[in-house]
C-alpha cells in the first residue's frame, strides 16, 4: 500500500497556450498549498517543452493544466512530449472550459481526469491526492 | 437652522413608526438572517429617510449631465439615445469574420468590434504557432492585407470600430494603414481601442502582448499622445475594471483598481505635458456586471460620482467633457455555469438591467454557453434578442436614472463610494497604481477575494443554482459547443502570410522596423512608426519581436 508517507502530494498547477485568465489556476494552486501539497505554480503561456522540463526537474506527481479559451487543444501535444521524455507516471489533469466533445480526446489522449466548472476545491484536491499516490506506485513498482 | 415645526413633527413621527416597524420585524421569522454584499457591506432589511438624513441633494445626487454626474453623463441618458450594442466578435480567418462583420450590419449593427485570435495577444504571427489553437477564440490578423479583407466593402468613414487591441496597438495601425490605402482621412476613424489597460492586464486577464512594466508605461502614453495629435475620433484608452472583477476582486475593489489606473494614466500623461482637457474626454471605462444586481447599480453610481470629483479636483480639469465617465459593460462570465446553461440567460438578463439602471454607454451581454465553450451562434443571437427585448419592449428606459432617491439605491451607493476610496487610499498608500501592480499588492487582493467568494460556493452561503443547489442530472453532450475552424483554411491562412512576406518590399519594411527600434531606443513617440511599419508591410508579429527585443518582455508576477 503506498500512503502520502514522508512527503505530501508535489503538483504543477500551470497554463499552456495563449491564454492569461489565471483566476482557476490561482485558486486551485493557493486551495493545494493550503491544504498541505506541494505546489509548484507557474504563470500563464507556457510552452509545452518547458512544462515537461519541470516536470522532470521537480519530479512532480502531478500537472495540473487550467484552460479557459481552448488552450486545452494543446493538452494532446504535452502528453506525446512527455511520453518522448520518458516521462510515464506523472499524472495529468485538465481543468476549466473543456467541451465534452474534447474531453473524450483528452481522455483518450492520456490525461486522467477533466474538471469542469463548478467542480469544487474540495474535490479536486482529493482526486489530486488520489493520482499522486498512483503515480507514485508506477514509480516503486519501476525502482524497486 | 430651526427646523419648521411641521419638519420636527415628521421627523418624531418617523422615529416612532421606524420603531414600530422594527419591533414587528424582529418579532418575524427570518429576521436573523444576516445579508452582505460581495464588497462586505451589511444589507438592512428596510432604508428610510432616516438613512438619508443630513444629505445634501445636490452635491450628492443632482441632475443627469450636471455635476457630480451620479445620475448619469448626459442630460437625456437613455430616454434620449439607447446604449450601443456592442456585441464582441472574432472567429476564424478575415474572411469568416468579413461575413459575420456584414451580418451584423445586414441586421442594423452600426460600430464594429474586433476580437483577434489569442495568438496575436502574445505577439505572435500565424506561422509562429502551434495551428490547433488558431482563430478559435478569435480572429487571426497579422498583416494590412488580413486587414484589408477582414474590414472588406465595410464604410471605415461611417462605422465606429472597437479593436481589442491592448498593447503595442498593431491593430490600430493597420487599420489606419488599410484606410490610407483606400484614401480615408484619419480625422474620420472613429472607435476605441479597448482594453488598452496594460495595468489590469498586468495583475489578472493577461490578455494582451506583454511588454515589460516600463515599456508598456511608454506605449500606452506614447499611444494617447499619438490619438490626441492624429485621430481625433479615437479613444485610445479603456480602463478596465471586467478583468480584475472577473478574476476575483469584489464589485468595489475593481472600481478602486480602475479608478486608481485611471488616475495613473492621467498623471503620466500630464508628466509629459499634456492638458488633461484634451485628453480626458478621450478616456473610456470597461466594467464587469455581476449579478449582485444593485450592488453593481450602486458601484456603476458611485465610480461615476467619484471620477467627476477626480477629473476635477485631482486632475484639474475644467472642462465638464473631462468629468465624464463614459463606460462599456459586459455581463459576467464568472456568475455563469456550465451546469443547466439555458438558465444563464436569465442571469445575463440580470446583469444586463443592472447596467442599464447603472446608466452604461454600451453593453456586451454574454452568450448562455460561456462555461460550455466559445459561444455558438445561436447563444449569440439570444444575447443580442436580450438587449433587444430589454431595450424595446420592457419599457426600462422610460426614466432616467429611475432608482435615483431610493432610500437603499442611495444608501447603498455612499457605502460603495466609501469602500471604493478605501481601496483607492491603499493604492496611493503604495505609491499608485503602477507601484502597487510592480509589487503584487493588487494581485494578492484579487487573489484573497476570489478565495472568500470561492469559499462562500463551497460552504453554501453564497447560492448558485444548478452547482450547489437545486441541481439536476444533465447529458453534457445534450449542449452543442462552437466548432473549430477548418484546418484547410487555417493551412492557407499561413500560406497566404508567406506569400505576402514573400510579395512585400523586403527592404522598405526592414527600413520601416529599424525605423521603429530606433524610436523605441531613444524618447520619440513610436506609435507613428508603428503605423509606418505596419502600412510598409511589416506584420503584427515582426512589429512586436522588435519591441520585446527593446523594451523587454513582461511576466507576470506569481502571486499565489
Amino acid at each position: 500500500m503506498v500512503t502520502e508517507g514522508a512527503h505530501p502530494p508535489k503538483v504543477i498547477v500551470t497554463k499552456i497556450g495563449f491564454d492569461g485568465h489565471d483566476r482557476g489556476s490561482r485558486l486551485v494552486a493557493a486551495f493545494l498549498r493550503d491544504a498541505g501539497m506541494e505546489v509548484i505554480y507557474t504563470p500563464p503561456w507556457q510552452e509545452v517543452a518547458t512544462v515537461v522540463k519541470l516536470a522532470i526537474e521537480e519530479d512532480a506527481e502531478v500537472i495540473g493544466i487550467s484552460s479557459l479559451a481552448t488552450d486545452h487543444l494543446l493538452v494532446p501535444r504535452l502528453m506525446n512530449a512527455l511520453r518522448d521524455a520518458g516521462v510515464k507516471d506523472v499524472q495529468v489533469i485538465v481543468g476549466g472550459i473543456v467541451p465534452a466533445r474534447d474531453e473524450k480526446l483528452l481522455l483518450e489522449a492520456g490525461v486522467a481526469r477533466v474538471f469542469h466548472p463548478g467542480t469544487s476545491l474540495e474535490e479536486i484536491a482529493h482526486e489530486i491526492r488520489n493520482l499522486a499516490m498512483r503515480a507514485r506506485a508506477m514509480r516503486e513498482k519501476e525502482t524497486p | 437652522m430651526n427646523k419648521p415645526d411641521s419638519a420636527k413633527l415628521f421627523e418624531s413621527e418617523l422615529e416612532q413608526a421606524e420603531q414600530r416597524w422594527q419591533d414587528s420585524y424582529d418579532a418575524s421569522a427570518g429576521a436573523e438572517k444576516d445579508s452582505v454584499n460581495r464588497s462586505g457591506i451589511e444589507i438592512k432589511p428596510l432604508y428610510t429617510p432616516q438613512d438619508r438624513a443630513g444629505k445634501d441633494f445636490f452635491s450628492e445626487i443632482g441632475f443627469p449631465g450636471e455635476y457630480p454626474n451620479t445620475r448619469g453623463i448626459y442630460a437625456s441618458m437613455h430616454r434620449g439615445r439607447s446604449w450601443t450594442q456592442r456585441q464582441l466578435i472574432g472567429w476564424g480567418v478575415p474572411e469568416d469574420y468579413n461575413a459575420r462583420l456584414k451580418d451584423i450590419l445586414a441586421h442594423g449593427g452600426t460600430a464594429l468590434s474586433l476580437i483577434p485570435c489569442n495568438s496575436v495577444y502574445r505577439g505572435y504571427d500565424a506561422d509562429e504557432v502551434p495551428p490547433e489553437l488558431l482563430g478559435t477564440c478569435g480572429v487571426v490578423v497579422n498583416s494590412i492585407e488580413d486587414m484589408d479583407i477582414a474590414l472588406a466593402d465595410v464604410p471605415l468613414d461611417r462605422i465606429s470600430c472597437a479593436l481589442n487591441d491592448p498593447s503595442p496597438f498593431t491593430l490600430l495601425a493597420l487599420l489606419l494603414a488599410v484606410a490610407k490605402r483606400r484614401a480615408i482621412p484619419w480625422s474620420k476613424i472613429t472607435g476605441t481601442s479597448n482594453q488598452s489597460d496594460y495595468l489590469s492586464h498586468s495583475v489578472a486577464n493577461h490578455m494582451f502582448f506583454r511588454l515589460a512594466l516600463p515599456g508598456a508605461r511608454r506605449v500606452i502614453t506614447d499611444h494617447i499622445e499619438f490619438a490626441n495629435e492624429s485621430l481625433p475620433g479615437w479613444n485610445p484608452l479603456s480602463v478596465v475594471g471586467q478583468h480584475t472583477q472577473q478574476a476575483g476582486a469584489t464589485p468595489a475593489e475593481a472600481m478602486g483598481f480602475t479608478l486608481a489606473a485611471a488616475l495613473q494614466y492621467a498623471e503620466d500623461c500630464i508628466a509629459r505635458g499634456m492638458d488633461p482637457d484634451r485628453f480626458l474626454p478621450r478616456f473610456t471605462f470597461f466594467f464587469d456586471i455581476s449579478i449582485s444586481f444593485f450592488e453593481e447599480i450602486a458601484k456603476f453610481r458611485a465610480g461615476r460620482r467619484l471620477w467627476a470629483r477626480y477629473a476635477r479636483e485631482r486632475l484639474g480639469a475644467k472642462d465638464p467633457k473631462s468629468w465624464r465617465f463614459k463606460f462599456h459593460g459586459q455581463t459576467s462570465g464568472v456568475d455563469l455555469t456550465r451546469q443547466q446553461p439555458l438558465n444563464n440567460i436569465a442571469r445575463v438578463t440580470v446583469q444586463a438591467m443592472a447596467g442599464i439602471f447603472g446608466g452604461l454607454q454600451s453593453l456586451h451581454t454574454d452568450g448562455y454557453d460561456e462555461a460550455v465553450s466559445v459561444p455558438t451562434a445561436e447563444a449569440a443571437r439570444i444575447a443580442i434578442a436580450t438587449q433587444n427585448i430589454l431595450r424595446e419592449e420592457s419599457q426600462l428606459t422610460d426614466v432616467i436614472d429611475p432608482l435615483g432617491g431610493s432610500y437603499y439605491v442611495e444608501t447603498l451607493t455612499d457605502q460603495m463610494e466609501q469602500q471604493i476610496e478605501a481601496v483607492i487610499a491603499r493604492i496611493d498608500a503604495a505609491g499608485g497604481m503602477y507601484k502597487a501592480v510592480e509589487k503584487g499588492l493588487v494581485q494578492q487582493m484579487i487573489g484573497e477575494s476570489a478565495m472568500a467568494h470561492q469559499s462562500k460556493i463551497e460552504s453554501g452561503a453564497q447560492t448558485v443554482v444548478g452547482v450547489n443547489a437545486f441541481r439536476i442530472e444533465e447529458d453534457p453532450y445534450e449542449y452543442r459547443s462552437q466548432p473549430y475552424p477548418d484546418p484547410a483554411s487555417i493551412a492557407a491562412q499561413s500560406a497566404r502570410l508567406t506569400a505576402f512576406k514573400k510579395n512585400r518590399s523586403n527592404a522598405a519594411t526592414s527600413h520601416a522596423l529599424d525605423d521603429l527600434a530606433r524610436a523605441a531606443q531613444g524618447t520619440e513617440n513610436i506609435m507613428a512608426h508603428t503605423v509606418a511599419a505596419a502600412d510598409a508591410g511589416a506584420t503584427h508579429g515582426e512589429i512586436c519581436a522588435v519591441l520585446r527585443r527593446e523594451l523587454g518582455f513582461g511576466q507576470p508576477l506569481a502571486v499565489v
